[in-house]
């Protein structure tokens, strides 16, 4: 019985990376010219005329920002996309008649978007060691917060997709939602150099936790305790994924 | 053994469309069973039902006595489905529907790559395994939703429609492939518009209306209670009167002549009668089949006492307010 499952699960997860590796120049490439475009910019042009920031480059600075929203928003659109597009075209019946468990149908369309948002940032990490030099001040920081941020936003993708009932519904949450917290996450700036009532206004954007927990295990520096971002993501993640569930147990959204 | 057992299946939809009202239904392992109904008469709910896709309202339903609800892992596994509307990812291979297929009833890759060759090379699918689904033709389409569900070797094959579309040799073909999985021991439900298909191949029907079972039955004993069939006969020559005494009959056109022939009676006596008058029978067909006939009457009649009811309780109602 365990064995059949953790079979289904196995299809399931090759199945989602099989999907994004075939269309790779939609899903792998563009963050890859985005986030160049972005050391280019940021980071060369006008970084060099900013300075230091957080006793680093700002180029250095920004590194760990432009791979977190990299892996925010390739985990969050991966699984909205093709959770979608597996209820659009009529295919997630091949999961709904089939003995599967449904945490393992969550685990499957999750796990293929962790695995792309982790590829992603490899990807985005390689591209910004050609424009500066990446310091590591703990490996296994930056591999939880990368873990437990692709898993958050993974999730609320899926969330996002049960309840879509068209294309327009699964990019309204990343336009409207993600890019704005994001941009107002820390990713370019230190929350120091904002005003007091700013600083307390930044503290309500989960993202900044996210940010500055990665940012941490990269530079060692962060505008909030990494422990405490930590926790937070345990927390949003149990949640989440709680919601999810109970979602799917009821078959909103897939079952009639 | 059931295969299948349905008791007191009730489906309320959001808004308040009752799709099925209590039905009961027994199908026999091994069985060909038809289940037939004009649209929107609650086929595709009672499968959707058993098959998980939809949810009940009340009711209970067994898959060779494993509880959809309290063992759903186990009556899943016997059940494969091929749903009435194309459901596979069209940018797939092939290869990938059906190996995924079986991955997600934990049937492991290797043996699932020899079975989508069995099925694939069964259904004619072999040579376009590389192929992205949305390539195929409509046919094409079709068997390769029957390759998809029998991956994990079902002992149940449900069949919403499976030829709707198809030309007429592949559909044949299928009820060839169909039959020998049955005669295999595979139970088969099918729900199909095509009613010489259901009189062809199977045993056992019933007929579902307005969410429920008007007749379940033995097709023998269906069809037995048909007591008059309609002939259609071409005649040589022209006519524009034909006298047949004891049979109602109708000429269509001056070549055509329409004949209700009841069960008890003999056609010789009709042929005697037109030979009589020099009336040559070029040749002769049903005007319909004969399940189709009896098929319209039982929703008719259906339909009849329906608003038979509905006029009574209006009346009631007027009577009494």
């Amino acid at each position: 019985m365990v064995n059949r499952t953790m079979i289904a699960l196995q299809t399931l997860w090759i199945k989602e990376c099989t999907r994004f590796l075939r269309i790779w120049i939609q899903t792998l490439v563009p963050p890859a010219i985005t986030m160049s475009l972005y050391f280019v910019i940021f980071g060369n042009l006008i970084g060099s005329r900013i300075g230091q920031m957080g006793g680093f480059s700002y180029m250095e600075f920004i590194v760990p920002g432009l791979i977190m929203m990299a892996v925010i928003t390739n985990s969050y659109s991966n699984v909205s996309s093709s959770f979608y597009s597996a209820k659009f075209q009529h295919n997630i019946e091949e999961l709904l008649v089939a003995p599967i468990p449904n945490w393992v149908i969550i685990a499957g369309f999750v796990g293929g978007g962790v695995a792309r948002a982790i590829l992603i940032g490899i990807i985005v990490t390689c591209v910004s060691m050609l424009f500066v030099d990446i310091s590591l001040h703990s490996i296994p920081i930056i591999i939880i917060t990368l873990l437990l941020t692709s898993t958050l936003f993974a999730t609320a993708g899926l969330i996002n997709a049960i309840f879509a009932k068209s294309f327009d519904d699964i990019s309204v949450v990343p336009t409207f939602v993600l890019t704005p917290l994001t941009y107002l996450g820390g990713v370019f700036y230190s929350l120091s150099l904002l005003p007091e009532f700013w600083q307390w206004v930044s503290k309500i954007n989960p993202i900044v936790y996210m940010v500055n927990g990665f940012r941490y295990g990269f530079l060692g520096v962060s505008d909030v305790d990494y422990l405490y971002s930590l926790g937070l993501l345990v927390v949003f993640n149990v949640v989440l994924l709680g919601f999810a569930y109970s979602l799917i147990n009821r078959g909103i959204g897939i079952r009639s | 053994m059931n295969a299948l057992n349905i008791k007191g299946l009730t489906k309320v939809y959001k808004g308040g469309t009752r799709a099925l009202n209590g039905i009961n239904l027994q199908v026999k392992q091994g069985d060909f069973f038809a289940l037939l109904g004009p649209n929107g008469a609650g086929k595709s709910t009672t499968i959707g039902i058993i098959s998980s896709l939809v949810n009940k309202t009340a009711g209970s339903a067994e898959i060779f006595e494993y509880s959809l609800d309290s063992q759903p892992v186990d009556a899943k596994s016997c059940i494969g489905l091929v749903p009435q509307e194309f459901n596979f990812n069209q940018f797939e291979t092939l290869l990938q529907i059906v190996v995924n297929q079986a991955g997600y009833y934990g049937v492991p890759r290797s043996i699932a790559k020899e079975r989508a060759e069995k099925y694939l090379k069964q259904l004619d699918l072999w040579e376009k395994r590389n192929q992205p689904a949305r390539n195929l033709s409509g046919g094409m389409k079709r068997r390769l939703m029957i390759a998809r569900a029998l991956m994990h070797e079902p002992r149940m094959l449900i069949l919403d429609e499976p030829t709707a579309g198809v030309d007429i040799e592949i559909r044949r073909s299928m009820w060839t492939f169909l039959k020998e999985i049955n005669e295999q021991g595979i139970t088969i439900i099918l729900t199909t518009h095509y009613l010489e298909e259901a009189e062809m191949l199977c045993r056992n029907i019933a007929i579902i209306d307005k969410g429920i079972i008007v007749q379940n039955t033995s097709m023998k004993s269906l069809l037995a209670t048909l007591n008059i069939e309609t002939f259609i006969l071409d005649l040589a020559g022209e006519h524009q009167t034909i006298a047949l005494s004891g049979f109602e009959h109708r000429l269509l056109d001056a070549h055509t002549l329409e004949v209700d022939v009841a069960k008890e009676e003999s056609l010789n006596n009709v042929f005697e009668q037109l030979t009589k008058q020099q009336i040559q029978v070029l040749s002769m067909r049903n005007k319909s089949n004969r399940l189709e006939e009896l098929f319209v009457r039982l929703v008719e009649s259906g339909r009849e006492a329906q608003l038979a009811e509905d006029e009574q309780k209006n009346n009631k109602e007027l009577a009494n307010g």
